[in-house]
């Protein structure tokens, strides 16, 4: 962010010339280092939205980038013409009283107008952007997901392919993927920074975007409406993959798993029927048929739990199950009071479920 | 608001633009209420036609009766006029039979909408039924409010005058009345048309 | 209480028939209301200030342990309440109280027992919203309450959004009670030959606030009565099982909150397009074109609430208007920045610290207002939307811009209502540790914006890039929160042993200045009649700006026929001014317990949030509706002695 850059640069020029701010350096050190550091900070983190990887997110922060700089040039100007006005006319002991001046017609309609053709220059690539991000692509090639957010975490459904997973959505890269968003309760916001803008999801109602990612990798993403105590453990992750890899993906989570050979998950397997879980849960092929918390069918084959907030180790998995709203503050998902025994059966189960 | 309320004592202040503190402020005031009116009528209007369950609006409505007792609100802004127009020529008396009448017609249409209100309850219609219950009543009785407060202040108007305190000079409360009792009919005449004429 | 009996037979302009505290409990005094209002605002402010530093605590570090996730929520929820609502809100209209009938040479507003009422609801609506704290939790779904966050299904934990409801709902009226005044007052009681386009750009903009006020709180009024009655009997409003959209709220929520958030920046327009001036000694360059901007960006503020929702999905081409209104307020906001500039331009600047801040006004706004034009374009809102990004933008336009306004006016105003003036060098220690402090804290928002930081997270795990300005940030909030002690010790020490101002400190250009500090109960002993903008300055100088500072006498509006003003000498005897009166507070007492009425009966019976009011129990509701009528009863009846003019 240059925004500071020139500010301080047209202040540097006069301080030498003039004494109140001489009297300040300090205040200039601070506001250089604040510079260096709001420049170095951009585009680096793994959810920034100046970093994109897809056409959609491109567009966007390319329009982003332009009203940016812009912005940048009408700052240094008006900041340095105020800058420069209140250090030219500061008072003097010789000054009379200046003259009344109450106006001046052409300057005002200069200044009316340029703000004008400035923001012409803003609008109209604004509209086509607009356009071409809410055009949503059509066709055998698109990949179709719902998006569906919960309290606090992410469903999504591959309606063409007859998938239900959770907290991960899994896509080909350079594919154009259409997402449809909806929630299942509050109002939530869908967003992977690095990928496209991001769209609330809102009770009864359908809202549409698309987006595709052009590198294969793993994007972060979380919920960025206020949807209650855990809003911020609402994550979730988007796996941009080769087209043989996503088909393999594909392939695996539409089977359905087989009943676990191990004695431990074959146990737990039984925990999993005999206990509240089945009210909530489903898992393809048994008689879990839940539909308040994530689908578990191919829980095994991810990579995180509990809305993406921690990385799926046994040992998260058991803290979990342990105390879930002890992990994650307001998790609707309750306090079983499982034995020791019984979460390690649970994990060798959960596991299992490639 | 109480400043201009009943009998107000303020003596006549001469004033920028000639116009009673007082005057102004309920014009401020009706725009004001302009604009709640407008919103709990964008509210009916977008929730229009949208409940999922039971009893609509077609199923529910008397039409020929609340057109009578439209009427009947209506006619009371004739009323109130007149009251006006009393005591303005100094008419004490004529305007204590008007300001009677207009409340009278007021409690009339009040009483209609409490009898229809207790049709439509016994019709399975409530505030929690559906979305039509919930917003029909909740604007139609924020609507009954206001009128209840005009029959409230009108009949306090005539009490004061029964105390010798509404003269000529002092018309101008009368003429305040009158302003919010006009406003609460047209605004009447909006929801009438918007949620029992418009076809479902 | 005797106030009836005496009202007609007391006329001593001075008189002290309440003493003490109950000299300002009864009053009706608009001075007097305006520094209680101005009082309490900044209590308020401290209070929003205090739950801004445990938010930075908490977030100081990544996975801060200083709150819960629940106390977090409630805490920024109750920041941004309090700090519109509370503080920035009603530190205008402690200004507008204070100084427009001075500048508009009135004795006292339109209904002088109203502005009482206006400002005893007020605090009784803030404390009911604060009680909630005591009362198991405060409100926890933000200060924009989307439905259907609000709705007992998904908030039933605490009576917090009932609290929030009815204190909003409160302070409405409060809001709405007062802008009536100032309406009908700068319309109806200007002094002679004040005519619009000589009034003072402080009282303009007090104008086109109050119309905004007016027709704006009825709609979050509705809003907010849907919303109760679906909290409290179960309608349907914002409940999707019925078919219902809780995008509803969003519409109805911005249609307000948008008009709103040039309520809370125009007042501190008006501020410094008054300071500027004076302490450049030049008027304000593009007189006309400030007050029609101010007027054009008021009507344009109902045009542009849907930039809110830019997320919400809404379609392209509601997204495409809804942007291009909204760029377009960039342009009158554009045409005052430059005209403040070319107020200054050829001045004899005196660089006191209400110029300061007035300076830090446009400086900071003028990035507000850039990040706005950058938050304008919906592709670049639809990266920046719910981040820090937009956290920066209102603090800089609310921090940056309304605050610094409102401390512009603080430090300009102060000697006329105490006597004395603030201590110029702790006044500028303040604002260079406030200016710093913003910066330190805000700017780095833009970059967690852009780096992806949700608003509203109560914590982050390391490893987002997020860590360095969540830390600087708070070092930011803690050097504000040492400014703000510079400026509260300040104030105490000003207020008793500050250098004595005399009526005119700062060589200002309107009526306010043309009077004794502080101003005599009745302001003015004689009406001035106006004869041109700038009259104190005109009267002092001469239109040309040639004169030598002499004061003439001012000419008086009446003439010698006039009995009443030929009575009134120097001393103020035989000006009537209104007599206090108890009745505003006891009804302001009586609609605050009404209203709350419903959950503290609840409350009282152990009711569970979300209960339906049963009849009769709600019998607090019904002392306080007896209460209320008792004092609008009382209030009505109650003979009011002379306004004389």
């Amino acid at each position: 962010m240059a925004h500071r850059s020139s500010r301080r640069l047209g202040k540097e020029r006069m301080a030498s010339r003039v004494h109140l701010l001489r009297r300040r350096p300090l205040v200039w050190i601070l506001l250089a280092g604040l510079l260096a550091l709001l420049i170095s900070g951009c585009g680096t983190g793994p959810q920034s939205a100046l970093a994109p990887a897809g056409p959609v997110g491109m567009r966007e922060a390319g329009l982003y980038n332009l009203i940016f700089w812009m912005a940048v040039v009408v700052f240094v100007l008006v900041e340095g013409l105020l800058l420069f006005t209140a250090l030219r006319f500061r008072r003097r002991t010789s000054d009379g009283i200046p003259s009344q001046i109450h106006g001046n017609t052409r300057l005002e309609i200069v200044w009316t107008i340029i703000p004008v053709l400035i923001l012409i220059v803003i609008a109209v690539p604004t509209i086509t952007t607009i356009a071409s991000a809410s055009t949503i692509p059509q066709g055998p090639d698109v990949l179709k997901v719902t998006v569906i957010g919960h309290q606090w975490w992410w469903e999504f459904r591959y309606p063409d392919l007859g998938i239900v997973t959770a907290d991960e959505m899994h896509i080909p890269v350079g594919t154009k993927v259409a997402l449809t968003v909806e929630s299942a309760d509050v109002i939530h916001s869908f967003w992977v920074p690095r990928l496209a803008g991001k769209i609330q999801a809102i009770p009864r109602r359908q809202n549409e975007m698309w987006l595709q990612g052009d590198e294969i990798g793993e994007f972060y993403g979380q919920c960025y409406q206020l949807c209650g105590t855990s809003h911020a453990n609402m994550r979730f992750r988007v796996f941009v993959q080769s087209k043989a890899d996503f088909d393999a993906w594909v392939k695996d989570q539409q089977a359905v798993p087989a009943p676990p050979t191990d004695p431990e998950a074959a146990k737990g397997a039984q925990i999993f029927q005999s206990k509240a879980c089945v009210g909530c849960h489903t898992i393809a092929g048994t008689n879990a048929k839940g539909t308040i918390g994530p689908n578990l069918t191919h829980f095994g084959s991810r990579t995180t739990i509990a809305g993406a907030m921690l990385e799926k180790t046994d040992a998260n998995l058991a803290m979990w199950l342990h105390d879930p709203p002890g992990v994650k503050p307001g998790s609707i998902m309750p306090n079983l009071g499982l034995t020791d025994d019984e979460i390690k059966a649970l994990v060798a189960y959960l596991d299992s479920l490639k | 608001m109480a400043e201009a309320s009943l009998g107000g004592h303020a003596a006549a202040v001469e004033t920028t633009t000639g116009l009673d503190h007082r005057k102004m402020v309920m014009w401020a005031f009706l725009g004001s209420e302009c604009l709640f009116f407008g919103s709990l009528i964008s509210t009916y209007l977008v929730y229009r036609n949208r409940s999922l369950t039971g009893p609509f609006p077609q199923d529910t409505f008397d039409i020929p009766y609340t057109s009578v007792s439209s009427f009947v609100l209506l006619m009371s802004s004739l009323t109130m006029v007149l009251a006006l127009a009393a005591i303005q020529r100094g008419n004490v008396r004529g305007m204590r039979t008007w300001l009677v009448a207009t409340g009278l017609l007021g409690s009339v249409f009040l009483g209609g909408q409490v009898y229809e209100f207790t049709t439509f309850i016994a019709h399975g219609l409530s505030l929690s039924r559906n979305l039509f219950g919930t917003t029909f009543f909740v604007l139609t009785g924020f609507h009954g409010a206001h009128v209840t407060v005009g029959v409230v202040i009108l009949f306090s108007l005539f009490l004061n005058s029964l105390r010798g305190k509404l003269t000529r000079e002092n018309s101008l409360v009368v003429e305040l009345a009158g302003l919010y009792w006009h406003f609460v009919d047209v605004v009447w005449v909006v929801i009438f048309t918007v949620v029992y004429l418009l076809p479902y | 209480m005797a106030t009836a009996e005496h009202a007609a037979t007391t006329h001593q302009p001075d008189r002290r028939r309440y003493e003490g505290i109950w000299s300002w409990i009864f009053t009706v005094d608009h001075k007097k209301i305006g520094v209680m209002y101005g009082v309490t605002a900044v209590c308020f402010f401290l209070i929003g200030g205090i739950e801004a530093l445990l938010i930075r605590s908490q977030l100081m570090f990544p996975n801060g342990k200083v709150v819960s996730p629940d106390q977090f929520n409630e805490l920024f929820t109750m920041h941004g309440t309090t700090m519109i609502f509370l503080a920035l809100m009603p530190l205008s209209v402690a200004f507008f109280n204070i100084v427009v009938p001075l500048q508009i040479g009135a004795r006292d507003v339109a209904f002088p027992r109203l502005n009482a009422f206006s400002y005893w609801v007020y605090l009784f609506g803030g404390l009911l919203l604060n009680a909630s704290y005591l009362f198991g939790g405060a409100p926890n779904a933000g200060w924009f309450g989307y439905a259907n966050l609000t709705e007992v299904p998904y908030n039933h934990s605490s009576y917090g959004i009932d609290f929030w409801i009815l204190g909003l709902q409160i302070l409405g009226v409060s809001s709405m009670a007062g802008a009536f005044n100032f309406l009908v007052t700068i319309i109806n009681a200007r002094a002679p030959g004040m005519t619009f386009m000589r009034m003072p750009l402080f009282t303009w903009m007090t104008l086109v606030t109050s119309f905004l006020l007016i027709l704006a709180f009825p709609v979050i009024t509705v809003a907010l009565v849907e919303l109760m009655f679906d909290r409290l009997f179960a309608t349907n409003f914002f409940n999707p099982a019925a078919g219902a959209e809780p995008i509803l709220w969003q519409h109805l929520f911005w249609l307000f909150g948008h008009p709103e958030v040039y309520i809370l920046i125009l007042p501190a327009m008006g501020i410094i397009s008054d300071v500027l001036p004076t302490f450049a000694r030049k008027p304000l360059f593009g007189y006309p074109v400030v007050a029609y901007s101010g007027v054009a960006i008021a009507f344009m503020s109902w045009g542009v609430w849907a930039h809110h929702m830019f997320s919400a999905g809404l379609g392209p081409v509601a997204n495409a208007v809804f942007s291009v209104t909204t760029m377009l307020i960039a342009v009158p906001t554009g045409i005052k920045i430059f005209n403040w500039i070319g107020t200054l331009w050829g001045g004899s600047i005196n660089f006191k610290t209400p110029l300061l801040f007035a300076l830090g006004f446009i400086a900071m706004f003028t990035i507000g207002g850039l990040s706005g034009v950058m938050l304008a374009s919906p592709p670049a809102d639809w990266l920046e939307n719910d981040t820090y990004f937009v956290v920066a933008h209102i603090h800089y336009v609310l921090f940056g811009g309304t605050i610094f306004g409102l401390f512009a006016g603080i430090y300009y105003w102060f000697p006329k209502v105490t006597g004395r003036l603030l201590d110029e060098r702790l006044g500028q220690i303040h604002f260079w540790l406030m200016l710093i402090g913003m910066n330190v804290t805000f700017a780095g928002m833009h970059v967690l914006g852009m780096e992806g930081m949700p608003r509203r997270i109560a914590t982050y795990p390391p490893g987002m890039g997020w860590d360095t300005w969540n830390f600087i940030a708070t070092i930011g909030a803690f050097t504000i929160a040492v400014g703000m002690l510079v400026f509260i010790y300040n104030f105490f020490a000003s207020v008793r042993h500050g250098q004595v101002a005399g009526p005119d400190p700062w060589d200002g250009r309107t009526l306010e200045w043309s009077i004794p500090s502080p101003p005599p109960p009745y302001n003015f002993a004689r009406i001035p009649i106006v004869r041109a903008r700038d009259p104190f300055w005109v009267q002092k100088y001469g239109d040309a700006g040639h004169g030598h500072g002499r004061v003439v006498p001012m000419p008086v509006a009446g003439g010698a026929h006039d009995a009443e003003e030929a009575r009134a000498d120097e001393h103020g005897e035989g000006i009537h001014m209104p007599d206090p009166s108890y009745y505003p507070i006891v009804a302001a007492l009586g609609l605050a317990v009404m209203l709350a009425g419903v959950i503290l009966t609840n409350l009282i019976l152990g009711n569970p949030p979300g209960t339906q009011p049963a009849w009769p129990p709600s019998w607090v509701a019904f002392v306080g509706l007896l209460v209320f009528l008792y004092g609008i009863y009382g209030w009505a009846l109650e003979p009011v002695s002379g306004h004389s003019s």
